[in-house]
Parts: C-alpha cells; structure tokens; sequence
C-alpha cells in the first residue's frame, strides 16, 4: 500500500495538470470564438462570389484556364493540419484517413502539400513525396494565406505542372464535430446555380464583358476557397482542443477524487492499526 | 417597381455596409457610374475609386478597390478587395503609401505597373474620402 506522502505527492500533481487542462481549455474557448467569428465574417463575401460565379458560368460559354479538365492524373494534395498538438484526434484521423487514400491509390500519381507542423512531422518520416510544407501558417492563420496559397495553386495548374489540386482538412461542423472533408479544388467546378424563381431568367449586362469578369472571377472564387478551408480548419482545430481539454480535465477530477478516497482510506488504515499497537503494548503491560 | 437600392457591401474579412438607399455611384472598371432603383441587371468589375451613396440628403463614400458589383433593379451587391469608411483611414499612412507607389512607378517595369497604378489610385482615393485635399 502507498503511503499517504506519497498520496499526497501525486494529488498534488494531478491537480497541477488539471489546471493546466482547465486553463488550455478556456484559451481555446476563446480562441474559438474569435476563429469562429473570422468564419461567420468571411461567410457573405464567400456566398455571394459563388453565386455571381454560378450565374456567369451558367450564361457564358467561355472557357477558361482553370476550368480545364486535364487526364494527365498528376495531384496536389493539400493537407491542412494544425501547427499545435494537444487537441484530441484532430490530426490523427486526418492523417491517418490521408494515408489510407494514398496506400489504396486513390491518387495514382500524387504529391503533398502539408500546411501545419503535424501534417509536416507525419509525412516526414513517411514514404509520399511533399513538394511543398508550412510550419507557421496556421498559428497566425491571417486573410493574406488563402490569396497566397490559392496563387501558388493556381500558377502550378495553369502551368501545366499538375492537372488537378485536391485540398483536405478538418471542416467545422459545430464545436462537437470535426468532420474530415477531402474536395477538389482544381480544375474549378463552378457552383451549380440556384434554381431561385426569382434570379431565373435574369440576364445580366457584362461589364467590361463576360470573359473578362470570369477571367477576374475565378481566381477570386479559388483564392476565396482556399481562405474559407484554412479559417474552417483553425476553428475545427480549437473546438477540438476545447473539447479534448474539457475531457482532460474531467478525467483529471476523477483521478483526484478516486486518490483523495485511496488516501483517506490510508490514513484511517494506519490510524487503526497505531490504536491497535498502543492498546495491545497496554494490555500486555497490564497483565 | 422598387423606389430603392438594398446596398451591401462585402470584403473578404466582413460585411462592411448593409442599407437602403436612394442612389449608388460605383467606380467601374470601364469608369463610374449611376446606379438608381430599376436598373437594368449588369455585373461589373470594379476599379479602385470612391464609392457614394446618397441616402436622402445624406451622402456617404467608401473608399473601395478591386472586386465586383452585382446591379439588380433593387439591389446592389458589391464585393470589393478593400472597402474603407472615411472613419477608418489612415490619412498619413495613405500618404506614404501614395509616395512609395509613385517612386516606384518611376523605375517599374510592365508587369508592376497594373499594380502600382491601383495602388497610387487607392491612395489617392483614400485620401480624397477621408476629407484630404483632391491630389490628382
């Protein structure tokens, strides 16, 4: 049986770590918050460029670099992980899901592009081929990434060097699920148009003219995408950290409780037995 | 027929402007124009420049730069890069942003020189809404 110091020490020490999990789990709470916020803000600009898209590409014929569709089969496969452990099987089911597509094939001539730490440390010690890799953009995930990264996608598609780019992340689905999302992001499949009575028929006036607004559209709408994933991401992430935390710290309470029971049990244990010692040297003096 | 314009408009980052006006003045890209209730359908793109809009007697400018504008007979939707309120600008950092942009465009070379132009035009415009003399 322990004895009570040592009972003592390992309280102790639990709590400590329950604070830490408790003051983890309300930073990420608030972090949250304003990841959340960056989500909900970006919302109405991202849903109406989509819709203008889905009406010009509905009413134009025009073709145009992004929207071709190549068989070469040559894939970027972008994996959006986080820069920070500790939140849960945010990452794991990710990576672990990305690398059951890659073993079975899915993308016969794939190669990675890993934004976050995790994603960059996991595939480092594995056999698939990274092109590219960022360690420091989801911690000060900023509007400029999504712009940057679309651009850099961009320029690899139209320039022959891969014929399609598939992005994977965790989306936000609310703050007690993440769900592993894998979508093509090259070439662009324009948003199917809403079959609204009210729009339907509408036709618009182009202004410069059609091709132009959809050359000036889609790079948009790519760039605009890319920053919508990154933002779902950092807000799954942290919801992910809440919540895991949230369980780390209860579970920290059981541990606490389970040991506090275990030491008075101790000490009563030993209480008896000195009472048992003190009567019985008395009694045998006694005799 | 509606007898007024739901204006809004979006940036990348938030909703800036969400209202109800009489009139819109957008800086298209082929130059402004006017935009009253029961306008015919027209997307644009749009250049950088001021944007006005006239609520009664009430006007309003936005300094806005690159996007869209989305006409519907009662409706305006502008999706714009950079959308400041007169409030927001920093006039002195416009300032210098202007100075920088012009110095390189002495020295620019031909695929620069979109971009700079929609800097200097930016500054400009920055600094005309945010109630700085006129710098053209």
């Amino acid at each position: 049986m322990p004895s009570t110091r040592d009972l003592t020490r390992r309280i102790r020490s639990v709590k400590g770590t329950q604070q830490i999990t408790k003051a983890m789990k309300m930073v990420a709470a608030a972090k949250l918050r304003r990841a959340q916020d960056a989500v909900t803000n970006a919302r109405p600009y991202a849903d109406t460029l989509s819709r203008v898209l889905a009406n010009v590409a509905d009413r134009t014929e025009e073709s145009h670099p992004l929207l071709e569709r190549r068989s070469g089969g040559r894939i970027w496969l972008v994996v959006v992980s986080s820069d920070k452990g500790l939140c849960g099987s945010f990452n794991a089911n990710l990576l672990r899901q990305i690398e059951r597509d890659l073993k079975k094939k899915r993308w016969p001539d794939a190669e990675l592009v890993v934004i976050g730490r995790k994603a960059s440390d996991y595939f480092r010690v594995r056999e698939f081929p990274v092109v590219h890799q960022e360690r420091d953009t989801m911690n000060q995930l900023s509007a400029a990434d999504g712009p940057r990264l679309g651009a850099m996608f961009m320029k690899a598609f139209t320039s022959g060097q891969v014929d399609e780019v598939w992005i994977a992340y965790n989306k936000f689905v609310s703050v007690l699920r993440q769900e592993i999302t894998i979508e093509q992001l090259l070439p662009i499949q324009p948003p199917a148009a809403e079959s609204n009575a009210e729009e339907a028929g509408t036709d618009y006036l182009y202004e410069p003219n059609a091709e132009g607004l959809l050359a000036a559209l889609l790079p948009a709408y790519v760039e605009t995408e890319v920053q919508t994933v990154l933002y779902d991401s950092a807000a799954a992430e942290q919801a992910s950290r809440m919540t895991s935390m949230g369980a780390a710290t209860k579970n920290a309470g059981e541990m606490i409780d389970a040991l506090t029971m275990l030491y008075n049990r101790t000490r009563q244990a030993a209480i008896t037995k000195e009472l048992i010692e003190i009567v019985s040297g008395a009694q045998a003096l006694g005799d | 027929m509606a007898d007024r314009l739901h204006l809004e408009i979006v940036t990348p980052r938030r909703r800036v402007v969400e209202v109800d006006v009489d009139e819109v003045r957008l800086p298209g890209a082929l130059g402004e124009m006017g935009v009253l209730p029961g306008h015919i359908p027209l997307l644009t793109s749009l250049a950088a420049g001021p944007l006005t809009y006239f609520d009664g007697s009430k006007v309003t400018r936005y300094a806005v730069q690159g996007g869209f504008a989305e006409v519907l007979p009662d409706r305006v939707t502008v999706l714009a890069t950079v959308a400041e309120a007169p409030g927001d600008i920093d006039v002195a950092a416009a300032r210098s942003h202007l100075q920088a942009a012009q110095e390189k465009l002495k020295d620019a070379t031909a695929e620069e020189l979109d971009e700079l132009t929609t800097a200097v035009r930016l500054a400009e415009t920055e600094i005309e809404v945010a109630g700085g003399e006129t710098v053209h």
